[in-house]
């Protein structure tokens, strides 16, 4: 316990400043088939990931949009700036990034948390990584951590294996935009046996308003390997829309394992269409834990395809929709061989007229004997303003397997609240005191530092929750 | 010294009347029991002092150090000095035992002053040591998968480190073995002292032969009906309410005689 963990209500959204940045490069608003050729000419790009990029705009084209969850129509894709360079380089070092944008991670705490705990750290700003760097030791390994441009150039066989491979294009029609226009995100290799838990971090920052941020991340945990990956993700306030639509590959061979952290906090100005698929192989471990906390929707549905026996998928995640957001999440189990397990463990809370909606698929395959998995969803609904549905989707083609399924929604009980009222604390206090209670299964997941960052975000979110 | 008054109280549940005009003065220094049958309103007055909302007061007073407190909400109450160790506390999850207290106490002190960990600490555990809990619980979910006994420890634990000057103890000691009965009451004798009352809600003699009160008052139908000493506890448990009943000449139905 620490004076930090629960800092007094008050603040604004601090993440909603922006830069004032001429940019080096852009494609302008629209999309065209010009425009997809213009952003892998300004990568210097291969042919074959030019192609792949062709392929997918037609199939973008010709796709529908999603025909269930939030209402995309207010999304003008017309007006979407799709490609925006504002740093030529990728810099090892932050006094080589720009100065404006050094400025604006400084602000967001990037490089202090790079040199207290992580063993890398990278910085997407618009479009395109401008930093990334990994202490040395980590490098000496053999992991290979860079952005996914940098390892089209320099990893084409192990990009060439896995891009694409997980979330064709043809997957759904924002995987399809992804791959066409995509741009930036993270490549990581961990070789054979190589373990790293301490976390290794991406940071994503859309500054412009009107802005598309499509990165790619491509993650390959080779056998017996282990990582802990960690993003977030902020962005400005304006009144027009952004757009972020990413796709996030990870394959964890046999053996392997992940945990793939995201702390969501995008302004109420973001779509944030994400795409984000796991694979696991025998004995391989793919955990993912999400939290959704900003953006104005969202629609993200993590899955692991559990492709090897005794392979293990967990979602642990949070969604929190307050005023004007709406929040259709949720994830994906699919066991496809022996002995595979899943749990998926969400909790939803809203509030002033937010939605949160879980959405969730578990599906045995016919080859699923003796697997097995767990739901768990546990919503707080806070005012009469909010509203939440829980929609699970079950298939079952095996009957030699089991399933759990919790479902739970409620509001504040008034007896907790009447208990901690009856010791002197105040309602507003005693309201938060049940919250973080409720969300503390996922905080006590997270690295300590974002723990204490995210109470820090939901009691931002929970001000003025008293009426 | 504090005082704590209930003039004509009449209170409500769902349009039922359960205390029908109840009187009652105490001061800090004196430790007072109430004893009654089963449904004659104990709990009712105990949650009805602390401020529970499901409880209407529809007539009377409740005065602390002679103001009223009847629009004060329930947390303004508590840090005004009112204690409730409740019949049946609330289990919230995710929420270490440790950090409620310090909640608790810090919400009593002036907001840029909160008390510091170090000291919090020691005190918890000296506290904890002296009621035989071990220190590990401070760091389990409030109430989550604790015991009957656990409960009631721990709301004595509360009171403790909280310092009201008037704690309500509603029955306590039901569901104790003689071994927890007693270390309940030694956390309450340790609180004795010219700025502690407390209001001792029992059913049976025995809490009272460990936690010797000055002032019996026995409630039936919602009203006390008899005030005594600590006498009146011993003839209760020797005659039973029915015989206090028949020889006062009330017209009451008890629920559960023998009790």
């Amino acid at each position: 316990m620490s004076e930090n963990t629960m800092p007094e209500l008050g603040g604004e959204y601090k993440y909603g400043f922006k830069d004032d940045i001429e940019p080096l490069f852009t494609t302008g608003e629209g999309l065209t088939e010009d425009i997809v050729r213009e952003i892998s000419a300004a990568k210097n790009e291969p042919e074959w990931m030019l192609d792949f990029r062709l392929k997918a705009y037609e199939l973008y084209r010709k796709l529908p949009m999603p025909d269930f969850g939030p209402d995309l129509s207010p999304l003008d894709f017309e007006h979407i700036n799709y490609f925006r360079r504002d740093s030529d380089r990728v810099a090892r070092d932050w006094d080589d990034v720009p100065e404006e944008i050094k400025k604006t991670f400084d602000r967001l705490g990037v490089p202090e948390a790079e040199r207290k705990y992580l063993a890398g750290s990278s910085a997407q700003y618009e479009s395109e990584v401008v930093y990334h760097n990994m202490r040395k030791e980590f490098d000496n390994l053999g992991i290979v951590f860079m952005d996914t441009d940098s390892a089209v150039q320099e990893y084409p066989e192990l990009v060439k294996k896995y891009f694409g491979k997980l979330i064709p294009p043809a997957d759904n029609k924002m995987a399809a935009l992804n791959s066409a226009v995509w741009s930036g995100g993270t490549f990581i290799y961990v070789p054979k046996g190589v373990k790293v838990s301490v976390p290794i971090q991406s940071y994503f920052r859309i500054n412009a308003g009107n802005s598309g941020q499509f990165e790619r991340t491509l993650i390959i945990v080779d056998e017996g390997a282990s990582i802990n990956y960690v993003e977030g993700c902020t962005a400005p306030n304006y009144s027009e829309d952004s757009l972020h639509a990413a796709v996030v590959e990870v394959n964890v061979l046999k053996d392997a394992y992940c945990r793939y952290t995201t702390i969501q906090n995008w302004s109420d100005n973001v779509y944030s269409l994400e795409t984000k698929r796991a694979r696991a192989l025998e004995n391989a471990t793919m955990e993912w834990v999400d939290g959704n906390l900003g953006s104005k929707v969202t629609m993200k549905y993590p899955s692991v395809y559990l492709d090897g026996r005794g392979a293990r998928g967990t979602m642990l995640s949070i969604a929190f929709a307050g005023k004007d957001i709406d929040s259709d999440t949720g994830a994906r189990m699919i066991h496809n061989a022996k002995n595979t397990s899943s749990s998926i463990v969400s909790k939803s809370l809203c509030k002033d007229g937010g939605r949160v909606d879980y959405r969730g698929h578990v599906r045995f395959g016919r080859h699923s004997d003796g697997s097995f998995a767990h739901i768990e969803c546990d919503t707080i609904i806070m005012d009469d303003k909010s509203a939440s549905d829980t929609i699970p989707f079950n298939e079952i083609l095996n009957g030699n397997v089991s399933m759990e399924h919790e479902a739970k929604v409620s509001k504040i009980s008034e007896e907790q609240l009447y208990y901690l009222m009856s010791r002197g604390i105040s309602e507003e206090k005693a309201t938060e005191m049940i919250i973080m209670g409720f969300v503390e299964p996922f905080t006590k997941e997270l690295p300590m530092e974002y723990a204490v960052e995210l109470n820090r975000l939901i009691e931002y979110q929970m001000e003025d929750s008293v009426g | 010294m504090s005082t704590l008054e209930i003039k004509n109280l009449h209170v409500s549940i769902e349009d039922k009347e359960i205390l029908k005009g109840l009187n009652l003065k105490m001061s800090t220094g004196e430790i007072h029991a109430i004893m009654g049958p089963n449904g004659t309103g104990k709990s009712t007055l105990s949650e009805a002092i602390m401020g529970n909302p499901a409880y209407e007061v529809t007539e009377g007073e409740i005065l602390l150090n002679g103001e009223n407190i009847l629009d004060w909400p329930v947390d303004e109450r508590a840090r005004a000095g009112l204690f409730l160790a409740m019949q049946y506390p609330a289990e919230i999850p995710g929420v270490t035992n440790a950090e409620f207290i310090r909640s608790a106490i810090n919400a009593r002190r002036p907001k840029d002053d909160p008390i510091s960990i170090r000291k919090y600490l020691k005190d918890l555990e000296e506290t904890m040591d002296f009621l035989d809990m071990p220190f590990s619980m401070a760091e389990r979910y409030l109430n989550e998968g604790f015991s009957g006994g656990e409960k009631k420890r721990n709301e004595i634990l509360q009171m403790m480190m909280i310092k009201p000057n008037f704690a309500i103890l509603d029955e306590i000691d039901s569901g104790l073995d003689i071994d927890a009965l007693k270390v309940v009451s030694r956390g309450v004798n340790e609180m004795r002292g010219p700025e502690f009352g407390s209001l001792i809600i029992t059913h049976y003699q025995r809490l009272l032969n460990y936690i010797i009160p000055d002032v019996v008052h026995v409630m039936m139908d919602g009203r006390i009906v008899k005030v005594g000493g600590p006498e009146l506890a011993k003839r209760l448990e020797d005659e039973g309410y029915a015989g206090l009943r028949d020889e006062l000449g009330l017209d009451i139905k008890l629920t559960d005689d023998k009790a």
